[in-house]
């Protein structure tokens, strides 16, 4: 079953879209329907944002508003930078067209004559495949003024990022085009009544926007019956570390982990046995052995192991991997991405890292543990946007499922002779 | 040399570029990232001949260079070498692949050697985790699936250049 990466040769130029019935959604919306019938469409097909918070996208597309004189923007998040994460990469390359149709849909149902597709700086090669794919749509009449010869008008543009994982946060992404630093805004108000310069804005990521046109095409209950019921259609499972056949593979929400690492990646690289698996990009609590034999991977059942989907990034570790290294690694990117507003993730995610390497070094006492379980907890649910949880989520959630590990790594528990710990190690 | 950074044609574009957005403040990343592939990073200089052309005080400038990764308000090299430790990449050998390219040309992290061909800089996760592990090199081009001898070669193929 695949929706967006289907297996024709060449999609990626815009004849061969045309002649697969590419642009043919979008017709139809201008055709036969309204804007509310194309977001009651989205609505009930009950499709999920693919960017990680599965946000039912129809319902987001409500919260615009209908009057006002103010403009209305979209931007489309390829920010892209969840280490694990490298779908929307594979969508610029393979079917660009599709995307742009995507958004050409959003646009018209909430009446939105510009949007911004926000592209993280080192995608330099797909910004450039992205931006042929947008000037083809242009020549063709299917961006720009009066498209396909109605009142409906909107420009699609690229804006480049610079390096700043926060950037994919949906309001430091604003002020990033903004051209200010990407620094999160508190929210309320929420971007839908008050986002780029002050204007209802929505923010869709690129696979979200991906599957609209087949969702006008085919419909609504076509798209409710694929794969799981409450989280339906397909993702595109990014699948990395130690597995024979790494790649971007398109298959239903549901599908069980063991079937995406033994019969779609050909089994865990030497043959050997899973140690920890990240079911959807570094953030997400990691799956342990035994969990990964029994995860479906969809929202609803990761959430059975205290885990989500996110991004749908799946890293393999074997059984000979060191987890307190890999665990290290992960805290080194929280701290070095932290955007620094707010105190609780600026500090704490610098305390994590040195508690961590601590242990590592083989300085860890005991009590560390529990340590970077009240520094985890301290974060999150305390700061402005959810890189914190990203930061702590991991953390907390391995040292709790791996606790041997750690403990292992752990001699003699070394008492300090002061009463506040924290304060006598600075 | 600041009044001749931009020539006609690419004042041009800015002008493009500004249009694009209701307010020119949101022109500044694109015309920084103009300025960089033209010289290489970003100077105070630079900065301020932006904050000139779009209306942007100096100081909003200097906050947003600092605050973006891939902005370089110092010279690097002429190679900007920028090799993933990331997690995908670390289980498949990224830091080892690090580790040799910085044996190899005797630079640090953020070190240029001196004869300021090449800049090493280990980076977070670039979006090719199945083809790991992987550089990119001046913002622009990746190497992907690498070890020891390919980047070898890359590397000497540089300096042949």
């Amino acid at each position: 079953m695949k929706i967006i990466l289907k297996d024709i040769k060449d999609l990626h130029k815009i004849d061969v879209y045309e002649s697969n019935g590419g642009y043919s959604a979008l017709q139809k919306a201008l055709k036969e329907m309204k804007p509310e019938d194309v977001t009651n469409e989205v609505k009930s097909s009950n499709l999920r944002g693919r960017g990680g918070a599965c946000f039912p996208t129809g319902l987001k597309w409500t919260f615009m508003p209908k009057t006002g004189d103010k403009p209305k923007y979209l931007c489309c998040n390829g920010d892209e930078s969840e280490p694990g994460s490298f779908k929307d990469r594979e969508i610029f390359e393979k079917n660009p067209h599709q995307f742009i149709e995507g958004v050409l849909l959003a646009c018209y149902a909430m009446g939105i004559n510009a949007a911004y597709v926000y592209i993280r700086g080192e995608y330099y090669t797909w910004i450039n495949i992205l931006q042929t794919a947008i000037d083809d749509a242009y020549k063709k009449g299917y961006i720009g003024k009066n498209i396909l010869g109605t009142k409906f008008s909107t420009d699609i543009y690229i804006h480049r990022g610079a390096g700043a994982y926060i950037c994919g946060e949906e309001s430091a992404l604003m002020n990033s085009i903004e051209g200010k630093r990407g620094y999160p805004r508190v929210k309320p108000p929420f971007p839908a009544a008050y986002g780029l310069w002050g204007c209802p804005t929505t923010i869709n990521n690129i696979e979200t926007l991906a599957n609209i046109p087949e969702i006008i095409k085919n419909g609504a209950e076509w798209f409710s019956k694929i794969g799981a019921p409450k989280h339906p259609g397909t993702l595109l499972f990014g699948v990395s570390g130690h597995i024979n056949k790494p790649g971007v593979y398109e298959l239903p929400t549901g599908t069980p982990l063991m079937t995406i690492i033994n019969d779609i990646c050909g089994g865990v690289l030497g043959g050997k046995e899973i140690k920890m698996v990240i079911p959807g990009g570094s953030s997400m609590p990691p799956l342990t052995r035994d969990e990964c034999l029994k995860a479906n991977m969809d929202n609803e059942s990761l959430k059975e192991f205290g885990s989500s989907i996110g991004t749908a990034g799946v890293m393999v570790m074997n059984e000979d991997t060191d987890i307190l290294k890999v665990l290290i690694r992960i805290a080194k990117f929280y701290y070095h991405e932290s955007c620094g507003q707010c105190t609780p993730c600026r500090e704490g995610t610098g305390w994590l890292l040195r508690v961590l390497k601590r242990i590592d070094a083989g300085n860890g006492r005991m009590s560390d543990l529990d340590l970077l379980t009240s520094v985890a907890q301290n974060i999150e649910g305390n700061t402005i946007c959810a890189l914190g949880d990203a930061a702590a989520w991991p953390v907390k959630w391995t040292v709790k499922k791996f606790r041997k590990d750690f403990v292992n790594k752990i001699k003699d528990d070394v008492e300090v002779p002061v009463m506040n710990k924290v304060h006598s190690l600075r | 040399m600041s009044k001749q950074l931009f020539n006609e044609e690419e004042l041009k574009k800015i002008e493009e570029v500004k249009s694009r957005y209701p307010d020119s403040k949101a022109a500044l990343l694109p015309v920084l990232w103009m300025i960089q592939e033209k010289e290489g990073w970003i100077s105070s200089e630079s900065m301020k001949l932006a904050g000139d052309l779009l209306n942007v005080p100096y100081e909003h400038i200097l906050g947003v260079v600092t605050f973006y990764t891939m902005f370089n308000d110092k010279p690097k090299g002429k190679y900007h070498l920028q090799i993933c430790t990331n997690v995908s990449c670390m289980l498949r050998g990224g830091y080892e692949l690090y580790n040799y390219i910085s044996d190899k040309l005797g630079i640090k992290n953020n070190e240029t050697t001196s004869d300021g061909m090449f800049t090493i800089e280990e980076v977070e996760c670039l979006g090719s985790c199945a083809t790991a592990p992987m550089m990119q090199v001046n913002n622009k081009e990746y190497y992907e699936n690498l070890d020891n001898a390919k980047a070898e070669e890359i590397i000497s193929k540089f300096k042949s250049k």
